[in-house]
């Protein structure tokens, strides 16, 4: 239980409140003494009982949405979370966007945590607001505050008959004693009015009349555009320049040079020649016009065709183990039969249709940014580091993000814009082109992974190994990391849920060419479609119903500890400790269960060209089982008219935005699946824009998602990226019932299925 | 001078008339609903309707738009209560929401020719409109109701 204090409307939201309102801070605010507060405000004064909500003495209430709002509903949910707990009305609420601030904790918005991490101080703060109001209300009706209930926006004594709203209540409310968290009542499911039964987005009326604000939207008075020459190669230094033909463009003011990232590249600017101009068009055409010669390093070596021998080199012999369980080589030596494969992933770009943008003004040693960022708190560091001032002197609004993926979780691009502003003494817009973000995106790790298992006379496997090579995201931050990092070992790798007596997973180093970053389920991605393809291969060789086979495997009902079975110092559990959100088997079996039976699995008749395929995957402490229906041409044309995805993700708090993001997260698969690639000649990404990094469309995605959230108490879990990594191998694995090709290499387009 | 008429206003155009219409609305006039997604038609996320079609706004340059009657999402209607724009919300289409301006402009135009379309219409007409979040599935339904046809 996190403790909550009164603040300071000064202290931190400004001008966010009117004089008069009350404040309530979970948390991380240091004590502020109730009494000094009430001088410094007045009577008048807004309240807020915590960093995430106020109250105006106009009644409104002001939920503080601290994390960034990419399409997850995040924005809405959240604020849900505490409206409900101070039983407010939410059309009486208004949620404004947080800056990036380290008083509102972790904003980092990626991992699928918003809702796991914040769901009980957004809670607190309501139940600590709701108390407040109750002994305001007792106080001044001279009545026990047992006897002074919230209902909907008011205090009511039911005895008498009396009420007072919120908004009257306000600046009584403000003076009294912050509770203790034990003294917190905290509704019972029944009670909620919100929590597991959602709201429409906040932002749904703007965005379908096309007045939401994106980074790319955003605007400073006085403001002029950029457009940057980067080196194609990553690494590349700005060897000579030109622009006497951009001068001549109209609209075009002046060139600036950024200077190049130096190794670890981290979240820094990339450098290169910025051209300056009155709109986004003429940067545009000015950089067209520029000549740069580069020296490009020692990237330029990188080709994606030899690297990808050179991992399955690799991932070929023995590697350092990161778990073993039993005597996987004495297994192998004593079996009678054997099956191996290899498997595939390329490098992925994220893609978001609003590309990176920010606009930034640096002014008297302090920066004002507006960015689509998924981290407003990196973008102060980043813009701090980048220009020698005080990451308190860098203020971050953060807009809406036209789509997210773990892209923006990274501000390169923010800090470009600062580094401009700063030159040219204007504020300054940073809008890449999609051909930027194709070419210099932060990728997801392109990965290799070997895989063999020794199989007993009932077709099940006695022995396992599974060997990965892929260069680890650490190296944007230590050039030397060429290991899989902790984290990203426990995504899918080390915590495979297997019950199989001999069991080792290991992992060979591999070199980053370009810069690798997180996307969407990140390292899940290729471990889950490895794993996930391997067990659909077993099964298939003992001839063997898919999901009868797979629960076998999985073995009876267990919470399991990996870190008893040779784990290697890894994070599996994503950073959450195993009593409160533990490894359960029966949890996924249960998934499984459900999905088998709203798709009708077991009554499938496959065809030649027509098939089901199954996988299931814990990610982000959800489980998830997903069947998928497809259908081939004989054109080799690939159809998925259904996708079933059952989900066990806690308690749900809004299951319409849940269910949106697994049908997305379908989508996003069948991108994975089917098309996505990025490939290298020279150190140079192959890819620009659309037509060579094609992404679903209508036509091509699933006709449609069923998705079955499960009933559960549980604590809440993640739901933004959890849908892919099953949905990706269950579609493979249906093309080799359909087909008899056995999809070891994504994407899919690069395997003839006819 | 390139005249045309935005929303209804009549407007003056006074610069590079190679610069795409995309780029006139959104740095000249502040239209920003209008967005960049790709630059070279392939996204549909800059859709507008140039006399009543669905067009790329990042493709027609200035200088074919002399004359032209365009209209963005932000003329589309007056207090977003289009039957697209209401079918949209009734369905919670949008999640980022960043390529829903294009997506309802194109399904307007669809509707407008063929008011009751059939799932390969719909394929056919909004095939060049990407959403990256996924929201096909709800796009064609929140089409096939301001249509009223039956799911």
């Amino acid at each position: 239980m996190s403790e909550v204090q009164l603040v300071s409307r000064r202290g931190f939201l400004g001008s966010l409140f009117s004089a008069g309102a009350l404040i309530l801070a979970a948390q991380l605010l240091p004590v502020k003494a109730r009494d000094a507060l009430a001088a410094a405000e007045g009577s008048e004064s807004p309240w807020y009982p915590s960093v995430y909500l106020g109250l105006e003495p106009s009644g409104t209430v002001i939920i503080v949405a601290h994390r960034s709002e990419m399409g997850t509903g995040i924005r809405t949910a959240l604020p849900t979370v505490a409206a409900d707990e101070l039983d407010a009305d939410w059309q009486r609420v208004k949620v404004e966007q947080a800056i990036g601030d380290p008083k509102y904790g972790d904003q980092n918005t990626d991992g699928s945590k918003s809702i796991r991490d914040f769901y009980d101080p957004l809670r607190q703060a309501g139940a600590t607001a709701r108390l407040m109001l109750e002994r305001a209300a007792a106080a001044k009706w001279g009545v026990p505050v047992a006897e002074c209930q919230a209902r909907h926006h008011q205090i009511v004594h039911a005895a008498s008959g009396r009420s007072l709203g919120y908004g009257e209540l306000a600046t009584l409310a403000a003076q009294q004693p912050v509770p203790k968290p034990e003294e917190l009542r905290f509704k019972s499911p029944s009670e909620f009015r919100y929590i597991g039964k959602g709201v429409p987005i906040v932002d749904l009326d703007a965005i379908c009349t096309g007045k939401a604000t994106y980074g790319i939207d955003a605007q400073m008075p006085g403001m002029v555009y950029a457009a940057i020459a980067r080196s194609p190669v990553i690494g590349g230094k700005l060897k000579s320049y030109n622009d006497q033909d951009t001068r001549q463009v109209r609209g075009v003011q002046q060139t600036v040079v950024i200077p190049p990232a130096k190794p670890p590249y981290a979240f820094q600017a990339l450098g290169g020649v910025a051209v300056i101009a009155d709109s986004t068009w003429a940067a545009m055409q000015g950089r067209q016009q520029l000549k740069v010669e580069w020296d490009p390093g020692e990237n330029a070596s990188y080709d994606s065709e030899a690297y990808k021998k050179s991992l399955f080199e690799t991932a070929e012999k023995p590697q350092k183990a990161v778990r073993n369980v039993g005597n996987v080589d004495a297994a192998f030596a004593r079996a009678s039969k054997v099956h191996e494969a290899e498997y595939y992933v390329p490098l992925l770009a994220h893609a978001p249709m609003e590309p990176p943008a920010a606009v930034a003004e640096y002014k008297d040693g302090k920066v004002v940014a507006w960015a689509a960022t998924q981290n407003p708190q990196a973008v102060q560091a980043t813009v701090a580091s980048a220009l020698g001032i005080d990451k308190k002197d860098v203020i971050c609004h953060v807009t809406l993000l036209g789509g997210g993926f773990g892209r923006k979780s990274k501000p390169d691009y923010v800090a470009e814009a600062a580094i401009l502003s700063k030159q040219v003494g204007k504020p300054v817009k940073v809008a890449w082109s999609r051909e930027d973000d194709t070419h210099f995106d932060y990728y997801n790790a392109v990965a290799a992974m070997y895989m063999k298992a020794a199989l007993g006379a009932d077709g099940k496997p006695t022995a396992w190994l599974q060997r990965s090579v892929f260069p680890p995201i650490t190296s944007l931050f230590d050039v030397d990391a060429v290991y899989g990092d902790p984290a990203h070992l426990g995504q899918g790798w080390i915590d495979v849920p297997f019950d199989i007596p001999n069991l080792r997973a290991e992992n060979g180093p591999a070199k980053a060419h370009v810069r690798i970053g997180w996307l969407r389920s990140v390292a899940n991605i290729y471990h889950g479609f490895a794993i996930q393809s391997f067990i659909d291969e077993l099964a298939a060789a003992a001839g063997r119903d898919r999901v009868e086979y797979f629960l076998e495997v999985l073995g009876r009902p267990r919470k399991i500890d990996f870190q008893g079975e040779g784990t290697i110092n890894a994070d599996y559990n994503y950073g959450k400790p195993l009593d409160q959100y533990p490894v359960d088997t029966g949890r996924l079996r249960h998934v499984i269960e459900v999905v088998a039976e709203r798709s009708g699995w077991a009554n499938k008749k496959p065809s030649k060209g027509h098939a089901w395929g199954f996988a299931a995957h814990r990610s982000f402490l959800s489980y998830v089982a997903a069947v998928v229906e497809v259908e081939v041409d004989d054109q080799g044309q690939v159809r998925i008219p259904r996708v079933d995805l059952a989900v066990d993700a806690g308690r749900v708090v809004h299951p319409e935005r849940v269910q949106a993001q697994f049908e997305g997260a379908a989508v996003f698969a069948t991108g994975v699946a089917l098309m996505n690639e990025i490939t290298a000649v020279q150190g140079q990404i192959q890819q620009s824009n659309f037509q060579d990094y094609p992404v679903p469309r209508i036509n091509e995605a699933p006709y449609e998602t069923h998705v079955y959230l499960v009933p559960s108490n549980d604590l809440p879990v993640g739901v933004g990226e959890p849908g892919v990594p099953p949905t990706i191998p269950a579609i493979c694995n249906a093309l080799f019932v359909a087909t008899g090709k056995r999809i070891r290499q994504l994407p899919i387009k690069n395997t003839k299925l006819i | 001078m390139i005249p045309c008429q935005v929303n209804g206003v009549q407007r003056s155009f006074d610069g590079d008339p190679e610069m795409p219409l995309l780029w006139y609305l959104r740095d000249q006039l502040q239209l920003t609903g209008s967005k960049y997604g790709c630059g070279i038609g392939l996204c549909g996320a800059c859709t507008v309707h140039v006399d009543g079609a669905a067009t790329r706004s990042c493709l027609m340059t200035m200088s074919s738009a002399v004359g032209k009657d365009i209209v963005t999402i932000e003329g589309l209607s007056t207090n977003g209560d289009h039957p697209v724009q209401q079918a949209w919300k009734a369905f919670n289409v949008p999640q980022c929401g960043y390529c829903q301006s294009g997506q309802i402009m194109q399904a307007v135009a669809l509707l407008k020719g063929k008011p009751k379309p059939t799932d390969q219409d719909i394929d056919a007409a909004m095939q060049g409109n990407i959403c990256r979040c996924g929201t096909y599935q709800r796009i064609r339904q929140a089409i096939k109701q301001a249509g009223g046809v039956q799911g």
